[in-house]
């Protein structure tokens, strides 16, 4: 038997939790941290005679998602009742959106190994979440603060053909939410989640092999490793002879493989129909125009301007672009200083460092984009040398303060005058006349030696290449 | 001072004279009530505080500015037990919610009760509205007070019942196919139901979403009129409230018919299947209207034949839906279980669900889920959409024609009890002339004016244009000046 006779066909969905602070049909908090049942409403625990208000907000989330992945927005959109029986559904039907969905026919563009990949996206609909059960021996206790938590499924056409295609998608998919700011997608909170479709078949056949549906599987890694297992998985069956049984698996994280939820005998029949306690959602072109011109630069064109217009490698690149907030500081600090490449190296090299130390993210970091590039005009200006911004950039981090402060309080500007510079390698000459020697009879290595020790009495201040300069001169003169 | 006579207008008029003390008022009619209950049933919970709490009222008489803002204060008020009422049992005649005290207040009880009304009690239905007879109520059957062995209707029938036998001065109903006006036709009282989006459905227990309106049921059109400004308009909490302006109704009263321009609804006028002192009564009316200068136009609807079939697709279907959260876990009904090991998930709805349930609404519940199944969706709730669609057209085509269409509330007057209880299909069409109103989003109001060769109220039916209540008003008005049905309530209701 060999895999590579066969191919897998994947498809996600994947649920976006938007970044609103109340649920989407009821005023209750959406904040992750809370004791059980604190966020919750006659609405959100489906009370008697309770009605469901639209959160606005959510909409204008959902929608900028949808021009963000190049969808059309439906001006006229229907919110639709998805009816089923489980005790986390307070209402016995789940509020979403069916066959009139607010965005449609998208796409997401995304790097693979350097080359560009796309993925359709189906639809975008919006819809509440459930609540939680949680079993306690023999007890099923159920938390309603997820109930009604505005959620945008997000479906792609099946068009990855690999494991690592499709956790690259949604990997891509995460970084364009939290560009534009509609969801944090942190998946241990659960603030995003993921489903994925798999089915397999040899290479060259046209028709869909029987799909299985691997479902709520959060972090990318286990979506890469449950597809890997359920590709070898289908992949053996049918080498056996044996068919797939079209179901729904979970991912077991701690014996790394996929187990059957339940068998899909029949397709569900969810009986959507219109709810008719929420009018169709209309938004008029105007406002859709608006939002988009709200919208940021995507990653993927903000990576190519990147190179282009400040000469960065790919690589660099694609890490200052990773998120829209270290693209912003960089951008910030090349204004200041006019030196890109300088500032792609500060920042992937120390600031990156001092970041995971700490474990912050760029938002707090105790030194500002102005200063970095306040930092890097310093050095390129000659007023201290590379050597000193080293340890300039420790005491910013520690203190927060600006970098010229800092160096006009500590005398740490660079020593530029040949005099004083002069004075001070005949001191060190003097002092290490065995040396000067050593150089003289051909050995240059001491060259190196002369170098650091006026460095270290000059406490690193002075320009180094005029002490190169200027030390070559009176050793050769 | 207080007497089987008395409207609810003059409450107000003999609290606010200091003629009567609140305390008095909701005494005499918390006596009614308490003594009147066994025979009729009109009420399945009184308010305990009421009393208290008119007691409370009875030396803070508002001031004039007060009065123009809590234009009801004092009334004690009987609220149909599908409205959540704030610590108050609210069972919607169900097994189900009999033990369920809500939380919260429905947007009308809460406006209700910042007019300054008070609740004096809950009334009996037929089990989450569904009925026409209030037969099906878990906490038992109620009766006409003009003839205790005939139903009040529904399924608003403890709301009329309780209005009509004075255990109190006026009452809520809702209304998704005809349960305010089909039994105030049976009770000799007036009921509106008001056009889709008048009235907050927040916290009323839903059946059918987009038919559900709430309404006043009354002794007099004014009273009516007197409750609909208090309830209605714009409501944050639902959204198909509409922002339509709220007329002072009231205050424009206007019994002139003179050019008014009545539409003459054929269909129904068909004197065959009509019971012939329904059908006098009509008469009676359509000859009234003419001499008073009205012109009678006869319209046609076709498709109001097919009211009936598309209010029971669509009806059902939105209720399967909106009663499944009954389920047993956070409230309501649940079974006994000796232990549950063993006991599926699906067994513990089952069971809770079976139980909590009564016959007509599981078979609602049945024909609801089947409507919306795959497979089924296109050839029934589809297709029923679509002609509601047609429906609302043609009758809005019809409003270019005439003011108010005219029409009976129902074939016959009240019925025996238990005579429809096993005849589904007789009961279900029993709604034929109140349905469309509903389907096609309209105002409609039923107005009594005479008692039929057996002594039972007969009602005729105004439907108006989306938002035009008060041609309903004033048609009413004009016939209770002319037939002065109320006056019947002080002298004519048989001894109770």
């Amino acid at each position: 038997m060999s895999y590579q006779d066969y191919e897998c066909v994947i498809g996600l969905e994947i649920h976006a939790q938007l970044k609103t602070q109340s649920k989407m049909f009821s005023a209750d908090s959406t904040q992750f941290e809370a004791a059980d049942n604190a966020h919750t409403s006659i609405v959100s625990v489906g009370m008697p005679g309770a009605l469901p208000t639209p959160n606005r907000l959510g909409v204008e989330l959902a929608i900028k998602t949808g021009l963000a992945l190049g969808c059309t927005i439906r001006e006229r959109s229907v919110f639709a009742r998805k009816n089923y029986f489980y005790p986390d559904l307070p209402k016995g039907y789940q509020i979403s959106q069916y066959d009139e969905p607010l965005c449609e026919n998208g796409r997401v563009i995304y790097l693979l190994d350097g080359a560009k990949k796309e993925v359709r996206i189906v639809r975008a609909h919006l819809e509440e979440d459930a609540g939680k059960s949680v079993h306690i021996g023999d007890a099923s206790l159920i938390n309603f603060n997820r109930s009604g938590i505005p959620l945008l499924e997000v479906v792609s056409a099946p068009d990855m053909r690999s494991p690592r295609e499709a956790a690259q998608y949604a990997k891509s998919l995460r970084q364009i939410l939290r560009y534009i700011g509609v969801c944090d997608g942190n998946l241990e909170e659960g603030s995003m989640r993921c489903d994925c479709n798999i089915s397999v078949r040899k290479k060259g056949e046209t028709r869909l092999g029987t799909k299985v549906e691997i479902k709520n599987i959060n972090s990318f890694r286990f979506v890469e490793k449950a597809l890997e297992y359920e590709f070898e998985r289908q992949v053996t069956l049918l080498h056996s002879g044996q068919a797939i049984v079209q179901e729904t698996r979970l991912w077991d994280p701690d014996k790394n493989r996929t187990f059957s939820m339940r068998i899909k005998e029949d397709a569900d029949d969810y009986r959507y129909f219109p709810d008719p306690d929420l009018l169709p959602l209309v938004v008029s072109s105007s406002y859709i125009e608006g939002l988009k011109k709200q919208l940021p630069e995507l990653p993927l064109e903000r990576f190519e301007r990147f190179q282009k217009q400040y000469g960065l490698p790919s690589y660099d690149a694609e890490i200052l672009t990773e998120e829209k907030e270290i693209a912003d500081y960089f951008e910030r600090a090349v204004v200041v200083c006019g030196n890109p490449k300088a500032v792609s190296n500060w920042m992937m090299t120390d600031l990156m460092r001092l970041l995971n130390d700490q474990k912050l993210d760029i938002n707090q970091c105790p030194i500002s984009s102005e200063s970095l590039g306040e930092l890097v005009q310093l050095i390129d200006s000659g007023t201290i040398s590379g050597k000193i911004g080293k340890t300039l950039i420790n005491e910013m981090w520690d203190t927060g303060r600006r970098p010229k402060q800092i160096v006009e309080e500590k005398g740490l500007v660079q020593i530029s005058d040949e005099k004083v510079i002069e004075g001070i390698i005949d001191a060190v000459l003097k002092d290490h006349s065995h040396a000067v020697a050593e150089y003289r009879s051909g050995k240059t290595k001491s060259f190196g030696f002369l170098v650091g020790q006026i460095m270290k009495a000059c406490k690193g201040q002075a320009n180094p290449q005029k002490v190169n300069e200027l030390l070559k001169k009176k050793l050769e003169s | 001072m207080l007497d089987t006579g008395t409207t609810l207008s003059d409450v107000i008029r003999l609290i606010k004279e200091r003629v009567v003390k609140v305390s008095e008022v909701t005494q005499f009619y918390l006596e009614r009530a308490t003594r009147l209950n066994p025979s009729i049933n009109a009420f399945i919970t009184v308010n305990d505080a009421v009393l208290d709490q008119a007691q409370k009222m009875d030396d803070q008489l508002p001031n004039q500015e007060q009065w123009e803002k809590q234009p009801l204060w004092g009334v004690p008020l009987g609220i149909k037990d599908m409205f959540c009422t704030k610590g108050l049992r609210t069972t919607a005649a169900s097994r189900m919610l009999a033990q369920f005290v809500p939380p919260y207040d429905a947007t009308v009880v809460s406006r209700l009760k910042q007019a300054g009304a008070l609740i004096l009690g809950k009334l009996n239905q037929d089990e989450f509205a569904m009925g026409s007879s209030t037969e099906t109520s878990y906490f038992g059957q109620c009766r006409n007070p003009w003839h205790l062995e005939y139903v009040p209707g529904g399924s608003s029938g403890g709301s009329a019942a309780a209005v009509a036998a004075s255990m109190c001065p006026a009452a809520l109903g809702t209304d998704t196919g005809g349960s305010i006006r089909q039994p105030a036709h049976f009770c000799g009282i007036v009921g509106i139901k008001p056009t889709y989006g008048r009235v907050s459905r927040f916290g009323i227990v839903a059946f059918a979403s987009s038919l559900d309106q709430a309404g006043p049921m009354t002794k007099t059109v004014e009273d009516a009129a007197r409750i609909l400004e208090v309830i209605s308009g714009l409501d944050i909490k639902d959204q198909t409230t509409s922002s339509e302006k709220v007329p002072s109704w009231s205050n424009n009263l206007n019994p002139n018919v003179r050019g008014l321009r009545v539409g003459v609804l054929q269909e129904f006028m068909d004197k065959s299947s009509l019971n012939i002192d329904v059908a006098r009564a009509l008469e009676e009316v359509e000859a009234f209207l003419r001499k008073e200068g009205a012109s009678l136009v006869p319209i046609s609807l076709p498709l109001v034949k097919h009211g009936v079939s598309v209010y029971y697709l669509i009806a059902s279907s939105e209720a399967s839906s909106n009663l499944a959260r009954y389920d047993g876990v956070r409230y309501g009904h649940r079974a006994q279980f000796d232990h549950f090991s063993g006991v599926t998930l699906e067994r513990f709805y089952s069971r809770n669900r079976s139980e909590g349930f009564g016959a007509e609404v599981k078979s609602r519940i049945m024909l609801g889920t089947y409507c919306l199944s795959a497979g089924y969706y296109d050839a029934y709730y589809k297709k029923a959409s679509q002609v509601r669609r047609l429906l609302r057209d043609d009758f809005l085509k019809a409003f270019q024609q005439c003011d108010v269409i005219l029409s009976p509330v129902s074939t016959t007057p009240a019925f025996r009890l238990g005579e429809r209880l096993h005849d589904p299909l007789q009961m279900y069409l029993n709604d034929i002339c109140t349905v469309s109103v509903n389907l096609a989003g309209l105002c409609g109001i039923s107005v009594p004016v005479t008692l039929s060769s057996q002594g039972l109220p007969i009602g005729v039916q105004f439907i108006g244009k989306p938002f035009d209540e008060q041609s309903l008003f004033n048609c009413g008005f004009a016939l209770e000046k002319a037939f002065a049905f109320y006056r019947r309530f002080k002298n004519e209701l048989p001894r109770l």
